[in-house]
């Protein structure tokens, strides 16, 4: 096994490609926020995509074996982390999702768990592959990712908890779930739901308005519904070719909300239109595409994994996000992969690519 | 735990993942980035007009510009009505981030109860959130302030400069001005305020209601582009206000302030008209109240003063009271005795009274032998009374109607009475009973049943004077309104209008004539009191009791059981260029409490034409009318049928006009 890899191998290609979206990304986190008090979170974009991208290179230089190694380690200190911030984490927004490091640095821990949990679920089916999946590998692999999921369910996050659950389905899909299994398992979940439902344990209120919202968002135009009635105003009247950078009305007049965030995709689409949209989409199918291609030259099964875990989570982020912002999907606070403002998201997602880099620079390693 | 046991290499194993599924992912990439171009698809493409439409409707938000009413002129430019700048504060509600809980603060800032501003609030809830509701007008420095200084907490307030009215000080003609007011709920769902929205000032009371529509304008727009927080970030465009258009009435301010100061601490009403056209010069009615209070912001305490006032302010009398006419009734039974040729040849023995069906009938005086001629001057009640029993009720009614009494007049002021003319159908459709004979007599004295208005007399007479030619009273000239209103006016005022009644020669004058002899020195009744030297003045006292019409005479001065004082005057004679009716109410005589009245307002309508007339070219003076009634058979004073001596200076259409 060669321990040392060279940045000839390195994936140039997929690095180009998350450059162009990042930049998009800087490009309209300043646009929508040059009128706002936000002003200057396309610099500090800057910051955290220089980080991001040192993190990835120092990350590809590791083994990701080492990291297979040491993932049950990382999964148990992560549910500690989870505590943690559940008791001392700073309250924002009614939230206990970060933990404050000092000097204005916070450390959101559920990003972080995101990353140990793709890895250590790909430890738990590397194991049981090709040996057929039994019913209690099936419950032990439910166990490791709805701990967590609860941990930051309890914060609450209910987007970033959801955002563990693709990583199980990927991993029960490509670790061997047979047919029946499937079907055994949503009658299973169908009859839990709906005995959830009428015993009256019911979603928290602003869970429900957001559903609600997402059924009928002109149901009530000032409350909940106004997040996803203004971000279809905004993605509609960019039209075919959008009304041009920085002249947004629905983002400039502050009308979409956060518009640097979880509704970015709706601010590029009011400015750059239907043809910019597409665009992006098109970036994120290359991106998506190359990390599957990637998988399949995976040197070993755990790699492949992994990758595939990282897609599952970008494509369910970007399907949840961008639908969304389009009204496919109730707002639920996922944003969207390396578009989004934010330091944890930004990292998280270099920190997946740079795994990613780590093993397809080891493809050739037998 | 098993989990975290360290899992053996198996090498051994398959180490590549099922390219098959690796292969199903890239299709579940594909299916899920195109769901998502096609919700994009259906946002950008499809819908792209309807999210264009709903994104300006963001941004862009309409504010009112009121236009400014039209100003409100008397017949020589003189202004009545004028604007004044002012402040309002309208409620945005699109803006607001918590409006329950603001309301408090917003009562509080403005110096509103809290419970008006819920109130404003539920009235407006059912109208679409983009509709400014108008909070408070006329806003005080103070409360501009606080608007200015809570930008921030309370985004929702906006001020707008308006026009509000300016109305004359103290009541000054308040009942032909009208006033304007907030538009009321219930006049909103009538089909007349289709083009009013909550909110709008409408006028609701004289002119102000009447011509509503022509003073009103149309209120404009700007386009101002905002943020979301309501911040003003620039204008798109604007639609201009159109001012409503100036109104010229044909009150004369000169004549109106003499009627205004004659019946300053009276009860009443004054109305004068040109008889030629119908032209009101001048119209009062006391007490009055004050427009301004209504044109801002109506207290609860001053609508409860005005509404629950005995005495009426808010009734325009001069068309809205509805008294016996009394002794100036006898204007229209001359009439209808002449025209029947009843009168002519009647004569009657006045001893104070008559017994009529088996009941004695007063008279104020014992006139002795009474023909036509001397009925009107001394206004004996015994000689009507025969005449009455006489012509009949129904014939007595026929001429009363005729010349415009038991309806209105058409006047272009809202809610105009009718009076009431009693006749056989009448009493058959109102009471359910038939007419007795008995009660014909005293409706010849204008008392019983009869009731009639200020302007109803003023016309009527206007009409006699006039040889049968009648005009509608009105208050705006027809040839200055767009065209197609002035028969809308006529057409939403119905009344007896304009309408001729031939009278012969000999009739008229026989009438006109005994209404000067009234005011002249010599004659029995009071007029000569009022008598005005050089001018040929004419006229009628009326005394008409408001209890009961037993004749007797004993309760006509005190208090609310006295007497409504009358008077119907006129110069000249003949074809008068002005009529006024005077009412007092509870006045007592008429002689002493109308009649001074009304001369008043004749001698400043008369010495500003010889003014007038003084500056320009002498006009030739035309033949001096001769009055020439029948020396009366009892050798009656030659005072009586002297005529006036005739002013040099004076305009002769004024004074000698036949």
């Amino acid at each position: 096994m060669r321990s040392i890899s060279s940045f000839r191998d390195f994936d140039w290609m997929l690095l180009s490609l998350v450059s162009l979206v990042s930049l998009i990304s800087v490009l309209e986190i300043k646009s929508a926020t040059m009128h706002t008090k936000f002003r200057g979170f396309d610099e500090k974009q800057i910051g955290f995509l220089l980080v991001g991208m040192g993190l990835m290179f120092l990350i590809s230089m590791v083994d990701y074996h080492w990291l297979l190694e040491i993932s049950p380690w990382a999964y148990g200190v992560s549910l500690v982390l989870l505590v943690v911030v559940r008791v001392a984490g700073a309250r924002v927004m009614g939230a206990r999702r970060w933990i404050n490091l000092g000097g204005g640095v916070h450390f959101q821990p559920s990003e972080w768990v995101k990353l140990v949990l793709i890895i250590f679920v790909a430890r738990f089916f590397w194991y049981h592959a090709g040996r057929g999946l039994g019913w209690l590998d099936i419950f032990r692999a439910f166990a490791m990712v709805c701990v967590p999921m609860a941990l930051v369910l309890i914060q609450p996050d209910l987007g970033t908890a959801l955002t563990y659950f693709p990583i199980l389905v990927a991993g029960l899909f490509l670790g061997g779930i047979r047919p029946r299994q499937v079907a055994i398992l949503f009658l299973g979940v169908a009859i839990v739901a709906g005995g959830a439902f009428f015993s009256g344990k019911r979603l928290k209120p602003y869970q429900q308005a957001r559903l609600t919202s997402f059924m009928n968002p002109d149901a009530d135009p000032k409350g909940s519904g106004y997040q996803i009635r203004q971000s279809l105003i905004a993605v509609g009247s960019g039209g075919l070719w959008g009304k041009g950078a920085n002249k947004g009305t629905q983002t400039q007049g502050d009308f979409l909300p956060i518009p640097y965030t979880d509704f970015i995709f709706a601010a590029f689409c009011e400015e750059h239109g239907f043809v910019g949209g597409m665009g992006v989409l098109f970036l994120y199918f290359l991106i998506l595409m190359r990390l599957i291609q990637d998988a399949q030259q995976a040197p070993d099964i755990p790699a492949a994994f992994i990758v595939m875990g990282v897609v599952a989570v970008l494509l369910f982020q970007i399907l949840v996000n961008i639908g969304m912002v389009v009204g496919l999907m109730p707002v639920t606070g996922i944003p969207l992969p390396l578009m989004s403002y934010g330091g944890s998201s930004i990292i998280f997602s270099f920190l997946a690519l740079g795994i990613v880099m780590n093993i397809r620079m080891r493809r050739f390693v037998n | 735990m098993a989990l975290n046991s360290k899992p053996e290499r198996r090498t051994d194993r398959d180490e590549k993942v099922s390219a098959t599924k690796l292969h199903a992912t890239q299709y579940v990439v594909v299916i899920v980035l195109a769901i998502l171009a096609t919700g994009m698809w259906r946002l950008q493409i499809l819908g792209v007009t309807n999210y264009r439409l709903l994104a300006d409707a963001n941004r862009v938000r309409k504010i009112p510009v009121v236009a400014p009413r039209g100003k409100i002129f008397d017949r020589e430019g003189r202004i009545l009505v004028d604007n004044y700048p002012s402040v309002s504060c309208y409620l945005l509600r699109e803006q607001a981030k918590s409006l329950d809980a603001d309301v408090p603060m917003i009562a509080r800032g403005l110096d509103l109860p809290v419970e008006q501003v819920q109130l404003i609030l539920r009235r407006y809830a059912a109208q679409p959130k983009y509709v400014p509701i108008p909070l408070k007008q006329d806003i005080t420095p103070d409360e501009q302030a606080f608007i200015e200084a809570h930008r921030n907490e309370l985004p929702e307030l906006e001020t707008l400069d308006e026009q509000r009215r300016l109305y004359p000080r103290d009541g000054f003609a308040a009942h032909l001005i009208g006033y304007v007011g907030e538009v009321s709920e219930e006049d909103l769902n009538t089909s007349k305020f289709d083009f009013y929205e909550p909110g709008d000032m409408v006028g609701k009371f004289g002119v102000e209601e009447t011509y509503d529509s022509i003073l009103r304008g149309t209120d404009g727009s700007r386009d101002v582009v905002v943020d979301s927080h309501g911040r003003d970030v620039g204008q798109l465009g604007q639609t201009l206000a159109i001012p409503g258009q100036d109104l010229r009435l044909t009150i004369d301010l000169d004549l109106q302030r003499v009627a205004e100061q004659a019946m300053q601490g009276r009860n009443g009403a004054i109305v004068a008209m040109d008889p030629h056209t119908g032209e009101i010069l001048a119209m009062v009615s006391r007490p009055t109240f004050d427009p301004n209070q209504f044109a801002v912001r109506l207290t609860k305490a001053y609508w409860s003063q005005v509404s629950s006032d005995p005495d009426h302010p808010m009734m325009n009398k001069a068309i809205q009271a509805q008294y016996a006419p009394g002794s100036t009734f006898k204007i229209i039974m001359s009439l209808a005795g002449l025209e029947e040729g009843v009168a002519q040849g009647m004569r009657v023995m006045c001893s104070g009274g008559a017994t009529f069906y088996g009941r004695f009938f007063h008279c104020d005086h014992a006139h002795g032998m009474v023909d036509i001629d001397h009925a009107i001057p001394w206004s004996c009640d015994t000689y009507y009374y025969t005449l009455a029993e006489k012509l009949g009720i129904d014939t007595i009614a026929k001429y009363a109607t005729e010349v415009g009494l038991s309806q209105k007049t058409g006047v272009d002021l809202p809610d105009e009475a009718t009076g009431t003319m009693p006749s056989t159908a009448w009493k058959l459709k109102t009471q359910h009973d038939k007419w007795y004979a008995g009660d014909t007599i005293s409706v010849g004295i204008g008392q019983g049943a009869v009731q009639a208005t200020p302007l109803q007399l003023a016309r009527a007479l206007s009409g006699i004077a006039s040889g049968g030619v009648f005009k509608r009273p009105h208050l705006v000239f027809p040839d200055e309104l767009p065209s197609g209103m002035a028969s809308a006016i006529d057409a939403t005022y119905p009344g007896s209008g304009d309408s001729t009644l031939p009278i012969a020669p000999d009739v008229w004058e026989t009438i006109t004539d005994g209404m000067a002899q009234t005011m002249l020195p010599g004659g029995f009744d009071t007029g000569a009191a009022v008598r005005l030297e050089g001018i040929d003045f004419a006229g009628k006292t009326g005394t008409a009791q408001v209890v009961n019409h037993s004749v007797n005479g004993n309760n006509l001065l005190t208090g609310n059981a006295r007497a409504n004082a009358w008077f119907v005057g006129m110069v000249p004679r003949r074809n008068p260029d002005i009529v006024v009716a005077v009412l007092c109410e509870h006045g007592g005589w008429g002689a002493e409490a109308a009649a001074p009245l009304a001369a008043q307002v004749i001698n400043a309508f008369v010495s500003k034409q010889r003014r007038r007339e003084g500056n320009l070219l002498a006009v030739t003076p035309k033949p001096a009318p001769t009055p020439a009634p029948t020396p009366p058979a009892n050798g009656t004073p030659t005072a009586l049928v002297t005529t006036e001596p005739r002013p040099t200076a004076a305009r002769t259409a004024i004074v000698n006009r036949p």
